[in-house]
């Protein structure tokens, strides 16, 4: 026997954080006719007869042993059995002779025979080189396996790109042995990669068994088994595997560290279409060693709960209600060459129906003969205009999917969102291309330069365009900020935008007699597939906050407008600078739609001057789900004089969506909660044609999202009133949880603003109401930004107000010079932002363990 | 039932005895001196905590203890505060035991856990044995683990450990609040924002009432730790402010920033015994601590497994307190 590292001891394994009892050596009769000793770490039969207990076979990679998957061991023991095998050569199994990829999947096999786990189902869970070993028994056991968790892996060289450089420099024959066995460089390369997202504790761990040269001969012949050179003895068996993927129905869930360099997204996508039943979920932050960096067990812990469940879950009804494409109005308008289709009052220019139509399908046509495939992602590099807008149509006439992500997510923000999707393609001026190359936003994309694409649109004939993308394709890709972590891209088919403009159409009642001025952009895009006039405003795209009233006049008069959609930022500052002068366009307006942020009532009073025939309403939804409810300033004015609001009213829900109030906190993999009563708080769930498709490669946020039936949990909470009237109390991860029950922070906030700002005087700074201390025991603490004091506690007076005010018990009320705010309305609050702040300010000195790393991030509290 | 109540001289103590009298049960009242506070059906009974034939003598008869007897202080030997605190308690749990007693609440203290950082929504976590030089928590530690230990199936011990007690008749607490502010030598520890909860004395003794009653062998409470608190913690400046108040003396604070008060308070604690001083001294670094960080507690404990809830809230509590001050009682606290 070769040279074969000697196991730890108990004290090691212990210290490493793996129970001694899970080691163990079986010798195996393989296949080829010898016995090889191995090791595995085996967590034994789970504690309880649980019908859902599994056992996961996990495969480890080059240069690692089964130690990678201790987050796995130490989180499914006693109710998964968890096998972590240590391959022939590596960890603490037997040194061999060389071992190629059909060795490797023979012994596994081999292996998985001798661990006599008679026929239960099997979930292999596999990184890195062990993916292609695990899936190589995969198609040969299909009947066996319950299902697949690939992290970091791939099989073969996705198609249209070359191997991973650095695989290619470490396998090249010269360096090989250097790096591989007589140095330890692979090994702590691979180690070092991971930074501080491991423990030096893992540092040691994974060094362990590849200390001697000897010991670290199957890591140089593992990467020389790297069919990088053709012919190659294992490229014919990884071929073989590859082509049999499709014959594995099991699910697969790939849990992906974004940032390796070697088994990148391109290997994700790669796998993502080659099995028939697979999910992806990424982890932003992490390297290589996902299992090892990021919590990729909890992920892998629900993913395992809805194994067994698979055949319960009600299906969303896939069918949309609506009839007519996104192409509907527009081809209907395509001869009329007289009535302006969009008109830009910044770049003075416009667009009749029927240019609009043929420039549309001149897009689609050329980017069919760029090689745009229909599934291909595009970023839409370019700003808000004419331009942009025909880009989308034509991207989405060619049967591409458009990603959308706007400078409210802040420039890193739209990057990483931007990057998250991988795009095929990009769509911008020249400056977007830089950005998407040297910011590598879409480095593998290919850049199309909007200004060369309209003026191609030009010379394309249309009968070279494809079939219109059907209801279930994929449109969209929109990016919405969550409160926290990294935006999240949320997917919409053609038949959901479709149900979402019909939707628009029926709350409002648009018809093509109607006239739309979008004084915020995106609204703009609903203008063709309404088929309506639309004008978009005279104002920087970036600061919707800065338009005038003049402005938004000047565009109503331009096209003869009969409703403008607005952000709330551009009322407030329509209204701020409406003059004496008459403003014709806007007193024509029948209709005055604003949405994004809650809108103050005395901004709407103020808008119904301006526009006196015009109904003033603000739909209440999502990013995933708009609209979902809607209320115009009649009942708004009729919901505040309840006096004591208990949140912000909303209004009933739309025609065609439903609205229900699940108990705070279910497990979405308890499938869809019964519902409270009526007048109960609890947190909101919607269903409706257009709710989006789901999340992208955000598998563990879309199921906690999404419980079933087609319903779509909004993250916020609050009540149904006996009117049906739906009444939003504020976000569900800025409920109080105190020892007497939730407190939510809506209610409590508009109390606080009565109280102190008596009606018809304005509110002189933000209030939030948010909780400090651990979850079931918080308390309610009151913040009030103002900027004429010292940070820290209020003075008394205002104290005894806001005390007098709140009917619950308030621990403290403090004051903040400026509340932190999302960027893109500057409205909403980071309530989780200043709850950590008002912890640091309450707790007299930095408490041992920070509430939050928000904390860190705003610095020291300021007090006195 | 009759209850052998160790210190029932104090403020809590007679509050206690006082509240077990009210509803009919009979007090053994156990201190050194005859205590003029206590209600004439309370059978006094004097000794000496700290000698076990005393107290074992006067136990006879009791069906349950309420414990409170301790020596409290910054200042002197730690072989008084032992004696008192850690023998004491020994002495009344082992005369118990031999009585046949079977349910003992055992009063101490939150400063037994805490190791000088902020308290944020916590629980009654383990007595711990090093206090540097504070004697009073390092023995009323020792005290707390020998009582816990002494819980087993023929005897229920519970520990109750009363967070920052305060109300008419304190002259701890409110006592140097009013001396310090009359004195204009006020100082609030970081502006006074660590939020801290506090105990209303009322609270306190129903508290204790409330653990005898859920204390029995192997009732839940047997053989744990509580921190009794109002439950609503407050900025300590408020609360300051309030007793000020409260007191018609004008609240007009100074502000010493947490690390100069806990480096003022760190030399005083060298310094003190080395001048050989035997009053207290105006700051120490335990007190910088309990001034300048947020001390407060998770209520839940106390709700499930005694069934209790403060009556009396702190609003309420310092309108109390406002009233016994403009009835005259002040001279009470004079010095």
């Amino acid at each position: 026997m070769k040279s074969t590292p000697d196991l730890p001891d108990g004290a090691t394994w212990r210290a490493w954080g793996i129970n001694p009892g899970w080691s163990r050596v079986l010798d195996v009769a393989n296949h080829d006719g010898d016995t090889h000793r191995w090791h595995v770490l085996d967590t034994g039969m789970p504690d309880s007869d649980d019908s859902d207990a599994v056992t996961i076979v996990c495969v480890h990679g080059n240069p690692t042993w089964g130690y990678a998957w201790k987050t796995f061991l130490t989180k499914f023991a006693g109710r998964h059995r968890v096998i972590a095998i240590d391959q022939l050569g590596m960890g603490y199994s037997e040194r061999t002779g060389l071992r190629r990829y059909e060795d490797r999947v023979g012994d596994l096999g081999d292996l998985i025979d001798a661990l006599g786990l008679g026929e239960v189902p099997i979930v292999l869970a596999a990184h890195d080189w062990g993916g292609a070993i695990a899936m190589g028994w995969a198609v040969g056991h299909t009947d066996r396996l319950a299902g697949m968790v690939l992290c970091n892996t791939g099989i073969g060289v996705p198609q249209g790109r070359g191997a991973p450089k650095i695989i290619r420099l470490a396998a090249s024959a010269a360096l090989r042995d250097v790096v591989c066995r007589r140095t330890n460089g692979f090994v702590e390369g691979t180690v070092r990669l991971s930074g501080r997202r491991i423990t030096k504790i893992d540092r040691i761990a994974f060094r362990a068994p590849y200390r001697q040269a000897a010991h670290r001969v199957a890591i140089a012949d593992f990467v020389g088994d790297v069919p990088l050179t053709s012919p190659h003895p294992s490229q014919e068996a990884l071929e073989d595997v590859s082509g049999r993927l499709g014959t594995i129905e099991a699910p697969v869930l790939l849990a992906w560290g974004a940032r390796d360099i070697v088994f990148d997204d391109d290997f994700a996508a790669d796998l993502t279409g080659k099995f028939p039943n697979s999910e992806l979920h990424r982890f932003e932050a992490a390297n290589h060693l996902v299992m090892a960096e990021a919590d990729v067990a909890s992920v892998v812990d629900d993913w395992l709960d809805d194994l067994g469940r698979i055949d319960d879950a009600e299906e969303r009804p896939r069918t949309a209600v609506a009839t007519d494409s996104l192409f509907t109005a527009i081809n209907r308008r395509r001869d009329d060459d007289q009535t302006v289709a969009i008109a830009d009052l910044a770049a003075r220019t416009s667009l009749d129906f029927a240019a609009l139509a043929r420039r549309i399908d001149g897009v689609a046509a050329a980017l069919r003969s760029q090689g745009l495939v229909a599934g291909d992602r595009v970023a839409m590099l370019t700003p808000p205009g004419i331009d942009l807008l025909v880009a989308v149509y034509g991207v989405w006439r060619a049967g591409g999917v458009t990603v959308v992500a706007d400078r409210g997510l802040g420039l890193r923000g739209l990057g990483a969102a931007v990057a998250s999707t991988r795009p095929s393609w990009t769509i911008g001026p020249k400056q977007a291309r830089a950005a998407s190359a040297t910011l590598r936003w879409a480095p593998r994309s290919t850049h199309v330069d909007v200004a060369e694409l309209m003026a191609r649109a030009e010379e394309m004939s249309s009968n070279e365009l494809p079939p219109e993308a059907g209801p279930d394709d994929a449109a969209a890709v929109l990016f919405t900020s969550g409160a926290t972590g990294p935006a999240k891209g949320v997917r919409y088919t053609h038949g959901q935008l479709s149900a979402q403009r019909d939707a628009l159409a029926a709350t409002y009642s648009i018809t093509s007699t109607d006239r739309l001025v979008a004084a915020f952009a995106p609204f703009a895009l609903y203008g063709p597939a309404l088929g309506v006039p639309t004008a978009l405003t005279d104002c920087n795209v970036t600061t919707p906050g800065e338009l005038t009233a003049a402005a938004l006049d000047e565009a109503c008069s331009e096209i003869g407008a009969t409703m403008t959609f607005a952000s709330p930022a551009a009322l407030a500052n329509v209204v701020l600078t409406a003059q004496r002068e008459a403003l014709p366009g806007i007193a024509e307006l029948r209709l005055v739609f604003s949405a994004g942020a809650p809108v103050p009532a005395e901004t709407l009073h103020a808008v119904a001057a301006l526009a006196p025939n015009a109904s003033i309403h603000t739909p209440y939804g999502m990013t995933e789900a708009l609209p979902v409810a809607d209320i115009d300033l009649v009942g708004i004015d009729a919901a505040e004089a309840l006096g004591e609001a208990p949140g912000v009213c909303v209004g009933p829900p739309v025609v065609g969506a439903e609205v229900v109030i699940a108990p705070l906190g279910f497990a979405a993999a308890d499938g869809v909660p019964n519902a409270v009563g009526e007048g109960t708080m609890g947190e909101i769930l919607v269903r409706a044609p257009w709710v989006s498709d789901g999340y992208l490669g955000r598998w563990q946020i879309q199921r906690q999202a999404r419980p079933g039936g087609g319903w779509h949990r909004s993250g916020d909470v609050g009540h149904l009133d006996a009117q049906g009237r739906l009444w939003v109390e504020g976000r569900s991860v800025h409920v109080i949880d105190t020892a007497d029950g939730p407190v939510t922070p809506v209610p409590v906030e508009r109390v606080v603003e009565r109280r102190l700002a008596p009606a018809g005087h304005a509110m002189p700074g933000r209030v939030a109401a948010v909780g400090v201390g651990p979850k079931g025991c918080q308390q309610l603490v009151v913040v009030l930004e103002r900027d004429d004091v010292a940070e820290g506690l209020a003075d008394c007076e205002s104290t005894t107000l806001v005390r007098s005010a709140v009917s619950g018990s308030v621990a403290a009320v403090l004051v903040m010079h400026q509340m932190p705010v999302d960027i893109r309305h500057n409205a909403k609050i980071d309530r989780v932002a200043v709850a950590a702040w008002a912890s640091g300010v309450l707790a007299g000195e930095t408490p041992k363990r920070s509430v939050s790393g928000v904390f860190h991030r705003l610095g020291r509290p300021g007090g006195s | 039932m009759r209850i052998f109540v160790t210190g029932a001289s104090s403020l809590i103590g007679a509050a206690v005895a006082d509240l077990l009298t009210s509803r009919g049960d009979q007090v053994v009242a156990f201190q050194r001196n005859a205590a003029a506070v206590l209600d004439l059906q309370v059978d006094q009974r004097l000794g000496d905590v700290s000698k076990a034939s005393d107290v074992h003598a006067a136990m006879s008869g009791c069906d349950a203890v309420v414990h409170l007897a301790a020596k409290v202080g910054v200042i002197g030997p730690r072989s008084e505060y032992a004696s008192v605190n850690i023998d004491g308690t020994q002495h009344v749990l082992d005369a118990a035991r031999l009585h046949g007693i079977d349910r003992v609440v055992h009063v101490s203290t939150p400063s037994v856990a805490h190791d000088g950082t902020a308290i944020i929504g916590g629980g009654a976590d383990s007595a711990l044995l090093e206090h540097g030089n504070s004697w009073y928590s390092q023995t009323k530690a020792i005290a707390e683990v020998r009582a816990l230990g002494a819980n087993d199936h023929d005897m229920g011990v519970v520990v109750i450990r009363p967070h920052l007690v305060w109300g008419p008749g304190d002259t701890q607490l409110v006592g140097r609040i009013v001396e310090r502010s009359t004195a204009g030598r006020l100082a609030l520890v970081g502006g006074g924002r660590a939020l801290v909860d506090t105990t209303y004395i009322d609270n306190a003794s129903t508290a204790l009432v409330a653990a005898l009653d859920a204390v029995r062998p192997e009732a839940p409470c047997a053989g744990k730790a509580y921190v009794v608190a109002n439950g609503e913690p407050r900025p300590i400046r408020e609360l300051i402010a309030g007793i000020c108040d409260a007191a018609g003396i004008p609240f007009a604070p100074r502000d010493v920033p947490l690390s100069t008060a806990r480096r003022i308070g760190s030399v005083i604690d060298r310094v003190w015994p080395v001048l050989g001083r035997s009053d207290e001294p105006p700051l120490t670094r335990f007190l910088a601590d309990q001034l300048g960080t947020a001390h407060w507690f998770d209520p839940r404990p106390v709700q499930r497994d005694l069934k209790w809830t403060p009556s009396v809230s702190i609003d309420e509590g310092l309108a109390r307190l406002a009233e016994w001050f403009t009835a005259g009682q002040s001279h009470n606290l004079a010095r």
